[in-house]
């Protein structure tokens, strides 16, 4: 039985120590070891592949990641079907009420979303004060 | 009709009268519409006299007969209730509405159990008897003379509002059964000094006086509520009648030789007393408090409000009854305020600065008398001074009103016959004030130092102090009468031949207070003159069940016995020493005016330090308001410029440090190429930009500050 | 209704469902049913029938416990409980969102802004804060303040077009992430430490525990930033004067009584019941942070000229006076909170009331200056400032002095002279910056001349604050005995 905090602790203090010197020294190892070669074609993003154009931080249509927010949304709710699909067999109708009611508050959002024009891709800008 | 039962109504009428001015009187007041507050100085001028009933005078008239009327009413019933009061045999009637404060059970400081609760409830008793009759009767008084004073400044209706709010929580404060409720009326007063001061808001001085009355008063007020709670936690009670009887219950013992709870608790009460009544060092704010309307400078910085302390204090006997050496303390502080204000009164030019720090001086021989155990004879002072300077300042509001606005004596003179009623009904209140036999303040004042030299709680320094004081009071008071009603007149050509007496409505108010500082006195006659029955004597046996507490433990400290031939020589000397002060004042204003310049030019530094009155404010304004809000204050502002708006001034170094690392890091990571972190790095990358405004990092900055605060609090522990 | 879900769980839930399902119709009927924009009074309709749905939920819970004269009812196996604390709190909660809808009406006409979902993020918020009152357990906690703080996220930012309002709601949303984290790190381990994620298990778990246990110490530690942050008290207080500030002026009165509330509740829960025997632990940290509310939100408040930033900063100074209520410790203490809480409600929604009364077209009326004159042109919302002002600066007879009161009698009861004398002398500083707006109300010319535009809706929540305040003052036995009832025990 470990008497104080310092041995009951140790074996988790032992595995921050180890895990901070493999990854040093994986790193510090490559850096020793490895050949340096430093020149334009080296320093590309694609050493061997595409030549980059333009600059990274190139602006995306505020549409695009609404759009990616909904999609993350709706996909996490299929998610959550999946351990549903599972017990419900054990839960019955309990479990399908439950469900039902997720859905419908889904479903709320996801008519909110429609109406307001969210997935509506080629739609303009609306004016502030339209409703 | 038994009013005894209906004492709670006292303050509602009052009360009603505010609500129906403050919420429907801009409908009523036609001047209201074009709210220009003009400074009295402006008002005969401009307005002129034919203009007063030019238009509106209905509804005005209407606002004039509806808040005097009020304080009338609560008058009238005041009166009824009290000779009601005066035919019970205990002397003493409680009307409890409902409990307004209440806790559970606790234990107590010093052991044993107790309920606290506060009442919505009213006590009258002969102290608040004596309290509310000056404060509904004066308060009448001075609103009837505000009908003619006013009468020609915007928002009347906003005026009378605040003068019927102000006498409802002073009711409040005086029929208050416990020191909860008691604290309502005194935060209340507060508030309405606090409007009336500033009400001619267009001069900036008078809006900075009413700032500067209410802080001081606040400072003042901590220590009551500390008090208060502090006596909540030992004795357990905060009514009046439990608190007296649990401290002469024998359970506490008096603190004769030390600082012991109780003391530290009377203490903090005359904190709260220092603050209301402008002692030192909390005075400062009643001498600015004069930017507002006169009728409200005599009702609540001279007769009322300000003797709120006072009547606190009496109310408190039993407590500073048991701490001999706090009661010292008020004695002590009583006497050094009463003498240096009457030294700056010397000195000072404005006729309602002379007055107002009289009113400090005078406030301060009622803490004298009551620090000698004396209270009755504090509240005698209280109640023969209420008459007198609130008739002196009305008797100055209606000599500025003649002269046009004038404040400064040195611009005043041979008013004499010019306002005959306003110079003799002065005169009587001068010589009053100086202590003349026959006339109310020399009985109060007489009996006060004859207390504070016999009493076996006095001491005979503070009695000089006193005599000093005393013909120091009837000098300034004698200077101001000769500089304003004697000799030639010094105004211009077109104040002088403006110069009227006032309305009927000032005049008659004026000649009331006259009669009443000639007769106040009369029922508090000297034990000495014998040849007066007791019935002249009324005031000190109708307060003495009142101050019974304080009385026995006097009688424990043995009292000395003094020839009576002492204090007929005591008394010869505080009348011929007023008798002086007259006299020094006649010769120097009258007869060689030219010999006070030579005086100034003699006393040099002395006299200016007078007239700069002992660079008081200069003081605190280097201690306080430089020192904390400059020094302190900024500090915290510029902690808030910096890191509240993100200049991170304070943080600085820090945020250097950090954008330097994170700097290093950038190189690194942007070379391993992870756009996560070198999104964060890039928000602490630039220092440059950590001293814009608003950065959301610096206050992220603080949070894990204050984080590792915490832990490092624990791993230092 | 099976063994899941049982007729006590449902009595519980029933106002959080009503909350919910008016939030939801509200969103969708702005579309559906009343699309016109004369029809938008019916979505205010709907909300106020939202909210007695819920309050005659909250009534049959109020009587059924005073009825069996049990202390409290628990549904989902102890993750919710109803009793006297959670149903005062839920009282209070309805009474601000209510008050915040009466006077969001014109203000929301007046900027130009979305009805529908103004009043649907109020009712889910309210759903927030009743899980945050009635939680009993760290995950049903934590999801009623993450959807309490979301819903305050986007109504920060609801003024899209205002510049200000956007970057308030993105700093509130970040730093609220960023505590969000702490708290559930402190979860996790406080789950770690006992197994469970019952409040009551948990506390039984730490009760057993060595109180200077290093992981206990963390959990408490990151705990305790998480709930001061979100009752802004310093260190953790940085977002609340832009967040104030920038936030729709309805939205900053939801936020300063709803929120802080709901959270002083949640931290009540946690403090008094699974941290209770750390008490030794965590009090100089709670000591620490009041003194330091006090002193950063009173001194800092003398130095602004926005109003809605000055009252961010004496926002902060309550959080301090509240703190000081749990530092005390004792009955009298814990009712004190619960009475400060009520009046601050009340109080505060008062004087935002006045500030959104003064918002008309090409005013903003956030400026110590707009308010100029206000005595002059409509005394009734100057007295009703008047008596809020007095009342946060806890001057009696108004109900801020109840409070403040009870606060003090419990840290001198306590002992504790020290903090109370400090606490009193700050009352003193408070002073000096409300009286800076009276002033200008009380002291000073009309600007412009223009009368007060209000609708019956304003006027209705006027009176509602002003009787509170002054009702909770002169008559506060009723609402102390509610309070003492709240107590946990």
């Amino acid at each position: 039985m470990p008497e104080s905090y310092v041995e009951l602790y140790f074996p988790v203090f032992l595995q921050v120590l180890i895990a901070m010197a493999v990854a040093g020294g994986m790193i510090g190892g490559s850096y020793l070891l490895g050949r340096k070669v430093k020149n334009r074609i080296k320093d590309t993003p694609y050493e061997c592949g595409i030549t980059p154009t333009g600059s990274a931080r190139g602006r995306f249509s505020v549409k695009f990641y609404l759009v990616a927010m909904l999609f993350i949304l709706f996909d996490i709710e299929a998610v959550f079907l999946y351990p549903w699909a599972v017990v419900y067999r054990e839960l019955k109708l309990f479990a399908f009420v439950e469900m039902f009611i997720f859905i419908v508050l889904i479903l709320c959002g996801f008519f909110y979303i429609w109406k307001k024009g969210a997935l509506d891709w080629s739609q303009q800008e609306r004016p502030p004060e339209e409703r | 009709m038994n009013f005894l039962e209906l004492i709670w109504l006292i303050p509602l009428f009052p009360l009603f009268g505010a609500a129906t001015m403050l919420l429907v009187g801009r409908k009523l007041d036609p001047q209201a519409a074009s709210e220009v507050a003009v400074a009295p100085g402006v008002e005969p001028a401009a307005a002129g006299s034919g203009h007063e009933h030019g238009h509106g005078g209905g509804a005005k008239f209407l606002i004039s007969l509806f808040c005097p009327g009020m304080v009338l009413l609560s008058f009238l019933l005041s009166a009824a209730a009290v000779f009601q009061l005066s035919s019970l045999p205990e002397k003493t009637h409680q009307v409890i509405q409902f409990t307004w404060l209440a806790g559970q059970p606790f234990h107590m400081a010093g052991g044993g159990m107790a309920t606290f609760a506060a009442d919505w409830g009213f006590l009258l008793d002969p102290l608040s008897s004596v309290m509310i009759l000056v404060v509904t009767g004066i308060g009448f008084l001075i609103h009837v003379y505000s009908i003619g004073y006013m009468a020609h400044d915007g928002g009347y209706y906003r005026f009378f509002g605040y003068l019927n709010l102000f006498v409802f929580f002073m009711l409040m404060l005086v029929l208050a059964n416990n020191y909860a409720l008691l604290f309502v009326g005194w935060e209340g007063v507060g508030l309405c000094s606090y409007l009336l001061i500033g009400f001619y808001f267009h001069k900036k001085s008078a809006g900075d006086a009413g700032k500067k009355a209410f802080i001081v008063n606040r400072i003042g007020d901590a220590g009551f509520l500390m008090g208060m709670l502090l006596m909540l936690a030992t004795v357990g009670s905060v009514r009046f009648v439990d608190v007296n009887q649990a401290l002469t219950s024998g359970r506490f013992h008096p603190e004769i030789a030390g600082f012991g709870v109780l003391s530290a608790m009377a203490l903090l009460l005359f904190i709260g007393a220092t603050g209301k009544s402008a002692q030192v060092p909390l005075y400062v704010w009643l001498p600015d408090a004069m930017e507002g309307p006169t009728p409200v400078s005599a009702l609540i910085h001279a007769a009322t409000m300000v003797t709120a302390g006072v009547y606190m204090v009496a109310r408190s006997n039993a407590l500073f009854a048991l701490t001999p050496e706090t009661s010292l303390i008020v004695a002590v502080v009583g006497a050094f305020t009463a003498i240096l204000a009457a030294s700056i009164a010397l000195v000072q030019n404005d006729i309602k600065r002379v007055l107002a720090y009289s009113t400090v001086s005078q406030l301060g021989f009622m803490f004298m008398a009551a620090g000698v155990g004396a209270y009755w004879v504090a509240i005698f002072h209280l109640f023969t001074h209420a008459f007198f300077k609130a008739l002196l300042f009305l008797g100055s509001g209606s000599v500025i009103h003649a002269m046009s606005g004038e404040q400064d004596m040195r611009g005043m003179g041979g008013l004499k016959d010019k306002i005959p009623v306003t110079f003799r009904t002065m005169f009587i209140g001068s010589v009053a004030i100086a202590g003349i036999p026959g006339l109310a303040g020399f009985f109060s004042k007489d009996e006060i130092l004859w207390q504070v030299f016999s009493s076996p709680l006095g001491s005979k320094s503070v009695y000089v102090v006193g005599i000093v004081t005393a013909a120091m009071t009837a000098f300034y008071m004698w200077r101001l009468m000769f500089m304003t009603f004697y000799g030639a007149s010094r105004a211009d050509a077109r104040t002088q031949a403006h110069v009227h007496e006032s309305p009927k409505t000032m005049t008659v108010p004026l000649m009331t207070l006259a009669a009443g500082s000639v007769l106040a006195g009369w029922i508090g006659v000297p034990k000495l003159w014998s040849v007066f029955p007791e019935g002249f004597r009324t005031f000190e046996h109708w307060l003495e069940p009142v101050f019974e507490a304080s009385a026995a433990r006097a009688v424990a400290h043995g009292v000395a016995h003094h020839d009576t031939s002492i204090e007929w020589l005591l008394m010869g000397l505080s009348v011929a020493i007023a008798v002086a002060g007259i006299l020094t004042a006649r010769h120097l204003y009258l007869i060689r005016p030219g010999l006070p310049d030579a005086i100034r030019k003699a006393s040099g530094p002395l006299y200016d330090t007078l007239l700069n009155k002992w660079y008081v404010d200069e003081l605190y304004d280097f201690l306080f308001v430089n020192g904390l809000s400059k020094g302190g204050g900024a500090l915290l502002s510029r902690f808030d410029a910096s890191v509240v708006d993100g200049g991170v001034n304070g943080a600085g170094w820090m945020t250097r440090f950090t954008s330097r690392v994170s700097i290093w890091w950038d190189t690194w990571i942007i070379d391993g190429g992870i756009r996560l972190a070198s999104f964060l790095v890039k928000c602490s990358s630039y220092p440059v930009r950590i001293f814009q405004t608003g950065y959301v990092q610096s206050y992220a900055l603080v949070f894990v500050a204050g984080v590792a605060g915490f832990l490092l609090y624990f791993g230092m522990r | 209704m099976s063994q899941y879900y049982t007729a006590t769980d449902h009595f519980v839930l029933v106002p959080a469902i009503m909350l919910a399902l008016f939030g939801c119709a509200i969103l969708l009927f702005d579309f559906w049913v009343f699309p016109e924009p004369k029809q938008r009074k019916w979505l205010l309709a709907f909300l106020a029938l939202g909210e007695a749905f819920a309050g005659y939920g909250l009534w049959q819970q109020h009587t059924y416990i005073a009825g069996q004269g049990i202390a409290e009812l628990t549904a989902f196996q102890g993750s919710l409980v109803v009793d006297g604390f959670s149903l005062f709190f839920n009282w209070m909660f309805i009474a601000a969102a209510s008050i915040v809808a009466l006077m969001s009406y014109r203000y929301l006409e007046v900027e130009g802004e979305h009805h529908g979902e103004y009043y649907s993020l109020i009712l889910l918020a309210q759903c927030g804060m009743y899980f945050l009152a009635s939680g009993a357990d760290l995950i049903t906690l934590f999801v009623g303040l993450e959807l309490m703080a979301l819903c305050f996220y986007i109504m920060v930012g609801f003024l899209r077009s205002d510049k200000r309002s956007n970057e308030a709601a993105m700093k509130y949303l970040l730093l609220g992430g960023f505590s969000s984290g702490f708290l559930a790190y402190g979860f996790s381990l406080l789950y770690g430490l006992s197994g469970s994620t019952k409040l009551s298990e948990i506390g039984v778990a730490i009760a057993r525990r060595d109180p200077a246990d290093p992981v206990l110490l963390l959990a408490m530690v990151t705990t305790t930033v998480g709930l001061l942050f979100k009752i802004s008290a310093v260190p953790f207080h940085m977002w609340a004067p832009d967040a104030y500030e920038g936030a729709p002026t309805t939205v900053t009165a939801y936020l300063s009584v709803g929120s802080k509330a709901a959270s002083i509740a949640f931290l009540l829960r946690i403090f008094l019941g699974p941290l209770a025997s750390a008490r030794a632990a965590w009090e100089p940290l709670l000591v620490f942070a009041a003194i330091a509310s006090l002193t950063v939100g009173n001194l800092a408040a003398i130095s602004q000229h926005n109003i809605k930033r000055l009252l961010a900063y004496s926002s902060i100074s309550h959080a301090g006076y509240m703190l000081l209520g749990l530092v005390a410790g004792n009955e009298t203490g814990i009712k004190g909170v619960a009475v400060y809480v009520l009046v601050y409600t009340f109080t505060n929604l008062g004087v935002f009331l006045v500030i959104v009364a003064l918002r008309r077209e090409g005013l903003v009326g956030d400026n110590i200056d707009d308010l100029a004159g206000l005595m002059h042109k409509s005394p009734g919302y100057a007295l009703l400032m008047l008596i809020c002002l007095l009342s946060l600066a806890g001057i009696p007879p108004t109900a801020g002095f109840i409070g403040k009161y009870y606060i003090f009698l419990s840290l001198i009861q306590a002992g504790r002279y020290v903090l109370a004398a400090a606490a009193a002398l700050y009352v003193a500083v408070a002073i000096y910056y409300y009286f800076r707006i009276v002033r200008s109300m009380f002291m000073s010319d009309a600007e412009d001349a223009g009368a007060m535009e209000t609708t019956f809706g304003v006027r209705v929540a006027a009176a509602l604050t002003g009787l509170g305040t002054l009702g909770i003052g002169i008559f506060p036995e009723p609402f102390l005995r509610f309070a003492g009832q709240s107590l946990i025990r």
